[in-house]
Parts: structure tokens; C-alpha cells; sequence
């Protein structure tokens, strides 16, 4: 597990002001225009950029866990807390055994789509994706080794887990995923008066990273 | 070939709850002790707040237990596979670092469960396949283990039955009697504690804080606890948790006499031709050691004390240790986690905080507190209602009725993820003949050594034992408001936090492992601490009875060093 367990994953090195100095040098010798670069520049930080699943793999994953945690009148889903984000470091580092499963469960739910509903997932409007993925649910989608169900659950329990873990692994951006259950976020302490029944504590939006006798710059 | 390393009075392997206990008394008598720990030494660091490192990864079993992860199946002609779950760890202290803390003492009945069982419904109430026996150890041989445990290393709670005083209501009116208090008041009551202490009461129960592990004011020099919410399966950023590690480990080291060697992963106990251990054999940093010494204690978790003894096979143990007779291996037990939750439309429950240990408890259907003609099992349950439901927990415990993902899931946790609260059991299996442990034929860890195959199921005393008391816990959680409740079916969880067995304690060698001492009865000066000599389990959580037993076993080593060691 040691060797295997990464920290963040890899990153481009590039801070947002390389990225902008960059582009202002290449701007001086060629005419990129700067609406195309600095933009980029900016969200590829928020974004976070997808290292281990394949583009269009991405692209079908990102469309799932949107459907699993949907931005709605709840409130922000998978998309603005970052779920692919965390998938994407977890696949990169940790959860790197599980890599081949995505891959292949990601071009089996796309061949099942297709067959079954006329195009790919990301394709598809959203109720016709609930379908599919209901059909994954109930082991109902062929196609899957060894059964679609298998695949909806991992994809579902690393969705959750994106959603609802520490903001340090990547997802829970802006603690979307906490303040959607109403929990406050990482406290050192909570009070006796904390503890009651009905008190509603106002959000710590707090990261455990953020506590000095944590180390910011810890090692898993 | 192994470099010999200078000979000690005592080897250690595993400074985990056993052998972290065992190590205080033995270095007060002025033992020289060598502990051989497969983990390093942790820090706060370490122990950060974090859902993902420690209840998913397991971080802390990186060293060795997550290479060696048991196989598992369910009867003995399955093909076993790879099991999963947080089982142990490894580092100084052991899993006394990331326990939940409950810290109990066991019922008198639960030592004498065969005896007390025919005496009380006869012997057919045993089930056919099971092989219970009672323990060569009584509740009152521990008790003075049991209370020097408690103020060595700090538990809080409050006691229901002091000797010569009688029954208090505030504590457990069920639990054995005790010499005195303990040492320091139970964990902080919550709104959540309180109100099911309240339903309980207004059904004319016997609710009571249960005892842990965990400080509830300063204690030796310890802080009281915060009630952080990151408990379970992670250590104690502060201290206030009292693993070995924080308690008797640094009080034994501070004598002078125990030496602990991380990194060490042992291999072999070594025995001589007449059968006698010499000392253990242990690989550090790709190098090999071998650690003389005249007594050896075997304190790892209950799967790697069974597979060393079994590895270790010589001319005089051809079997390996202690199995001349087969018994290394047979009448594995484990706890089944069962929970029934409850809604509590509305109300803010706020169980993302505090402990696990921090809770209500109830006795009554446990043990034989309760008469069980007619019902088909035997043995019981504690239930509890608890705090520490981390937000993962809080946002994957929905209804059967309500989708588990999408928009109607997201509005209902929404609405109702601080709202559910649950009751909760272990529930002991019973020493069932084809339950047992065994070197899987296939599976390997990563250095080539076989792992622990698993076999394992749950019969019929456990699904009745579920039966009868979930509509107690529906009741339970009904009367405090709850407007619906729900459960998953109980499962036989093979691999396991709290495994029991595999090492039987017991008098006669045809049918033990280790004698009342947790001496194995080939091998008189070597001593087996850990939940695998439990002859019968209970619905308590194992480890304040690990510790006692330890405790007298060090005790005994000390006093007859001279005849152990041969």
C-alpha cells in the first residue's frame, strides 16, 4: 500500500502565474489570441486535469457521476464539488488497481447505451440516462465483466466518496458535499453545547489540512 | 543465514494490546524485554482527520496486515477468495491506535457459557455443531486483572455493581461485580445519548453509559478527550485515548527493560529438538535476525498468531506449534455488525461528533441476563446507541423506499442526513465445529508465505439471537421518536476487527491450544495473548479482556520465570 499510495498525483508543475507569464511570452512572439489561453489557464487549476482514464472515458465517467449526484434545486452535485477529480487522483494513485475495471466498464456502458438506447451515455438526455444506469443497478446491462452491477457500485461507492471525503483528496470542492448533509466540516474539538439536539452549528469549511498538528503537507 | 542476535530474558512479538500490556508488568520485575513491532512508531501527523486514509485505505496497516489480508468461504469444501475490510494494523500500540475504545469487562456468564447453559436449559439447548467450552479462566481469577487494567491505562465509566455496595442504576446493574469504581467518570453525555437514555427509561429499561477507553477528564498527565469525530480506525491526535502506546508501552520503556524494534517482520518461532521455543526469527530491512531468548510471547492479531504457529514447523513440531493435536486453527468466531436506523424527521441529531464510545447501553438481552426458555438460541446481545457518524456514513444511510442515487436521493439526505440515528449490536458467533483458520493453498503474501484462510458462517443462534431483539431496537428507537426504521439482514462478516478463536484456551491439550496461563501446552515457555484463545465469545468488545489476560500472564511469568523458562 505504501509504495502505492500516491499523494495528489502528478501535476503540471504550472501555476496559475507560470501559466499566465507564459502566455504573455508566447503572446510577444506569436499571435495566440489571450482569451484562449488565459482562460484555460485559470480553470485548469479548478478543474483539475484528467491523467487516468482516457478523454473520452472521462467524458463518460463525468456524464455518470453527474447523473448519480446531480446539480439540482438541492443544490451543487458531482460537477462543482469536483468528483471526477478525486476518481481521477484515486485511479492515479490509490485506487490504481481499479483502473483497468473503469476502463473497461466505461467502453462497456457506452456499447450498452448505443445497442440498447441509440448513442453513447454522454450522448443520451438525462432521463434516458437514469435508464441506463438503472439497468447497470439492477445487473440488468449485458455486457459487463462480471456483471453491470459490480461496475454501477464501485462507480457509485468512489462518487460518494468524492463527494463526501475530505476536500484534501481532490473532491468535496467548496465543501459542496458537507454542507449538503449539513455537516459542519473538521473541528479540533466540539463543546458539550455542540452536542445537544437541534443546535446548528455554523459551517467550519474546514479541511483537515488546514490544521497545523495535521501537517498541511501530509504524506497519503 | 540469520545474524544471531545477543539473548534476552523475553521476545515479544507484536506491541499491540497484548503485548503492549504484558510488557509493563514484565519490565517492573525487571525482565529484559525485546519487542519486535512489524509497524513504526506514529504521530499526531499521522492520525489527521481524514475518511479516505484511515476507514478506506487503512493507512495504517501499510506495513504488513494489508499485504496479508485473509482469503475467505463459508464452508470447508468452498474455494476461498480474497476477503476485504479494515481488519488490524500495525505500529506501536497496535490496533489499541485506532479501536473505537469500548472497553469492557466480560459477563461471569460469558466464561462459563457451556455449564451455566446445560445447568440452566440442558444440553440440548447447545446447538449440535457447535463445540462450546467454558474457560479455564472464571471472571473472578480477572477481576483484579481487570481492575488494574482499567487504572493503568484510564477507562472511563461509571460502575453498576461494586462489591458490597449493591446495585447503582446509573451504571450496568448486569455487569460482574466489581472491586470498586472506575477511575474516572463516564464519557460526556449528548443529545442523542440522552435521548435514547430517556426512551429507554420510559420503557422501563436499564440504560447506561458504556465504559471506554478514552479519557474523559485529564488522567496521568493525558488530556480529556475532544470528541474531534475521527475515532474509529484512527489514533488519537491528542492522547486522550489510552492505546498501549500512550500507556503502559512508554511507562515500560521508561524502566529501562523493553527495547522495541520496528520494522521487524517475524517469521519463525524457533523450538529446539526437545520442543522448546529458543527465540524468534524476524527479517528487518531485507535482513535477517534471530532474537535468543528464554520466553517468547506470540501477542499478534488472531489470523498472524495462528499462521506463525503454523509456519513454524520443526522435527519436534511437524504440525507446527502448539498442533500436535490439530486444534491451531479450529473454532474461529467473529462479531456480526447489525444496526436498525431510525428517522427522526426534523431534528438535528449532530452524531458527526464525538466517539463511538460515546454512548448508551443496554444489558439486559445480553449474556443470560434474560431467561432464554423457548427462544431457540443462547448467548445475547448489548445494544448501544452511539455517537461518530462520519459524513460518509451520513450520506449512505437511506431507507430501502428512497433511490440510493440521483435527485431524489440528494433531497433526501438533504432534508435528512443529521436526522437518523440507529441502535446497534455485535453479535457473537458461536464456536461452530467447521468455522476455523488454516493456511490457504494458494494465496500468498507478497514475500511468499501463505495468507489465513477464513472459514466461516453464522447458523441459527445468531439469525434468532437478530431476530429477537431487532423489534427491541425498533421499539427502542420508536419510543424516542423515530417515525421509521429500517435494517439490512445480519451477514457473517468472515474477516474481521474482532476475531476470536484459533488458539483455544483450555486444560486438556487434545482439545486446546494454550492452558489457563496462555501457555501452550507443547511449548511451556511460550505464551499466546490476543482474542484467538478465547474459547466461547460474547456481544462485548474483546479488547479490556485481552489486556487482563496479558496482565496475568505477565504476572504469572514473572513469578515462575525460573520453571517457564525451563
Amino acid at each position: 500500500m505504501e509504495a502505492k499510495e500516491s499523494d495528489e498525483g502528478p501535476r503540471t508543475g504550472l501555476r496559475r502565474r507560470d501559466l499566465l507569464r507564459r502566455a504573455g511570452a508566447f503572446g510577444a512572439l506569436v499571435a495566440v489570441p489571450a482569451g484562449l489561453v488565459a482562460a484555460p489557464a485559470v480553470a485548469a487549476e479548478e478543474r483539475g486535469e484528467v491523467r487516468a482514464l482516457a478523454a473520452t472515458e472521462a467524458g463518460t465517467l463525468n456524464a455518470v457521476l453527474n447523473r448519480l449526484i446531480p446539480s439540482d434545486a438541492s443544490g451543487p452535485g458531482a460537477t462543482e464539488a469536483q468528483v471526477a477529480r478525486y476518481i481521477d487522483r484515486a485511479l492515479a494513485g490509490p485506487f490504481s488497481d481499479a483502473a483497468p475495471a473503469y476502463a473497461a466498464g466505461l467502453a462497456a456502458l457506452d456499447d450498452y447505451a448505443a445497442a440498447q438506447y441509440g448513442a453513447a451515455f454522454a450522448a443520451l438526455p438525462p432521463a434516458t440516462q437514469d435508464l441506463v444506469l438503472g439497468d447497470l443497478e439492477a445487473k440488468r446491462a449485458t455486457g459487463f465483466v462480471p456483471d453491470s452491477s459490480a461496475f454501477f457500485e464501485m462507480v457509485r461507492m468512489h462518487a460518494l466518496q468524492g463527494m463526501f471525503s475530505d476536500p484534501v483528496r481532490g473532491g468535496n470542492a467548496k465543501f459542496a458535499g458537507w454542507d449538503l448533509i449539513g455537516y459542519p466540516g473538521i473541528r479540533m474539538d466540539y463543546s458539550a453545547h455542540d452536542q445537544r439536539l437541534g443546535v446548528k452549528l455554523k459551517p467550519a469549511h474546514h479541511s483537515a489540512a488546514d490544521f497545523n498538528i495535521f501537517n498541511p503537507k501530509h504524506g497519503a | 543465514m540469520a545474524t544471531k542476535l545477543k539473548k534476552t530474558d523475553v521476545v515479544i512479538i507484536g506491541m499491540g494490546a497484548g503485548g503492549g500490556t504484558a510488557a509493563l508488568p514484565l519490565a517492573r520485575a525487571g525482565a529484559k524485554i525485546i519487542g519486535l513491532e512489524a509497524g513504526g512508531r506514529y504521530t499526531p501527523t499521522d492520525f489527521i482527520a481524514d475518511e479516505i486514509r484511515h476507514d478506506v485505505l487503512n493507512w495504517l496497516g501499510r506495513a504488513k496486515a494489508n499485504w496479508e489480508v485473509p482469503t475467505v468461504r463459508s464452508s470447508p469444501d468452498g474455494v476461498a477468495e480474497k476477503g476485504q475490510g479494515i481488519i488490524m494494523m500495525n505500529g506501536v500500540g497496535g490496533s489499541s491506535i485506532h479501536y473505537t475504545g469500548q472497553s469492557w469487562r466480560l459477563s461471569p456468564y460469558n466464561f462459563k457459557e457451556r455449564s451455566e447453559t446445560i445447568r440452566r436449559y440442558g444440553a440440548s439447548a447447545i446447538p449440535a455443531d457447535v463445540a462450546l467450552a467454558d474457560w479455564p479462566v472464571q471472571y473472578d481469577d480477572l477481576e483484579p486483572h481487570y481492575d488494574h487494567v482499567e487504572r493503568e491505562i484510564g477507562i472511563s465509566g461509571k460502575a453498576g455493581r461494586i462489591k458490597g455496595v449493591g446495585k447503582d442504576s446509573r451504571g450496568n446493574v448486569f455487569e460482574g461485580v466489581r472491586r470498586r469504581e472506575y477511575p474516572m467518570p463516564p464519557l460526556r453525555n449528548s443529545g442523542w445519548t440522552d435521548l435514547m437514555a430517556g426512551a429507554a427509561r420510559k420503557l422501563d429499561w436499564h440504560p447506561f453509559p458504556g465504559p471506554a477507553a478514552i479519557l474523559s477528564r485529564e488522567y496521568k498527565q493525558r488530556p480529556a478527550c475532544d470528541y474531534h469525530g475521527f475515532c474509529t480506525f484512527n489514533g488519537c491526535h491528542t492522547t486522550a485515548k489510552s492505546s498501549t502506546c500512550f500507556t503502559t508501552i512508554p511507562e515500560a520503556e521508561a524502566t529501562g527493560n523493553l527495547k522495541i524494534v520496528t520494522r521487524a517482520r517475524a517469521t519463525r518461532i524457533e523450538t529446539d529438538s526437545a520442543g522448546r521455543a529458543t527465540g524468534v526469527t524476524y527479517v528487518r530491512g531485507g535482513q535477517e535476525f534471530f532474537q535468543p531468548a528464554d520466553v517468547v510471547i506470540l501477542s499478534t492479531y488472531t489470523y498472524e498468531n495462528v499462521r506463525l504457529l503454523l509456519m513454524s514447523t520443526s522435527a519436534a513440531h511437524p504440525n507446527g506449534i502448539g498442533n500436535a493435536h490439530d486444534q491451531v486453527g479450529r473454532y474461529y468466531m467473529a462479531h456480526s455488525y447489525y444496526t436498525v436506523n431510525g428517522l427522526f424527521p426534523g431534528e438535528r441529531l449532530n452524531r458527526y461528533s464525538g466517539t463511538g464510545a460515546q454512548q448508551t447501553c443496554l444489558d439486559m438481552w445480553d449474556a443470560d441476563n434474560f431467561d432464554h426458555t423457548g427462544l431457540g438460541f443462547i448467548g445475547g446481545g448489548t445494544l448501544s446507541a452511539s455517537m461518530e457518524n462520519k459524513p460518509m456514513a451520513m450520506a449512505t444511510t437511506t431507507p430501502p423506499d428512497v433511490p440510493r442515487w440521483g435527485s431524489a436521493w440528494k433531497a433526501w439526505v438533504k432534508a435528512n442526513a443529521n436526522s437518523v440515528g440507529g441502535a446497534f449490536v455485535q453479535v457473537p458467533s458461536m464456536p461452530y465445529v467447521d468455522n476455523r483458520l488454516d493456511l490457504d493453498p494458494t494465496h500468498k503474501d507478497q514475500y511468499g508465505q501463505p495468507v489465513i484462510r477464513i472459514t466461516f458462517r453464522i447458523g441459527d443462534n445468531e439469525q434468532r439471537l437478530v431476530d429477537f431483539l431487532t423489534p427491541k431496537m425498533e421499539a427502542w428507537l420508536k419510543t424516542a421518536g423515530a417515525t421509521q426504521t429500517w435494517h439490512d439482514p445480519v451477514y457473517p462478516l468472515a474477516l474481521n476487527s474482532h476475531a476470536f478463536g484459533g488458539t483455544r484456551m483450555g486444560a486438556d491439550p487434545a482439545s486446546s491450544v494454550v492452558d489457563k496461563w496462555m501457555m501452550v501446552h507443547d511449548v511451556p515457555n511460550l505464551a499466546v495473548l490476543s482474542g484467538s484463545t478465547f474459547p466461547s465469545t460474547s456481544s462485548k468488545n474483546p479488547t479490556q479482556t485481552i489486556e487482563a489476560l496479558s496482565w496475568r500472564t505477565a504476572e504469572y511469568i514473572t513469578r515462575h520465570f525460573n520453571a517457564v523458562k525451563g
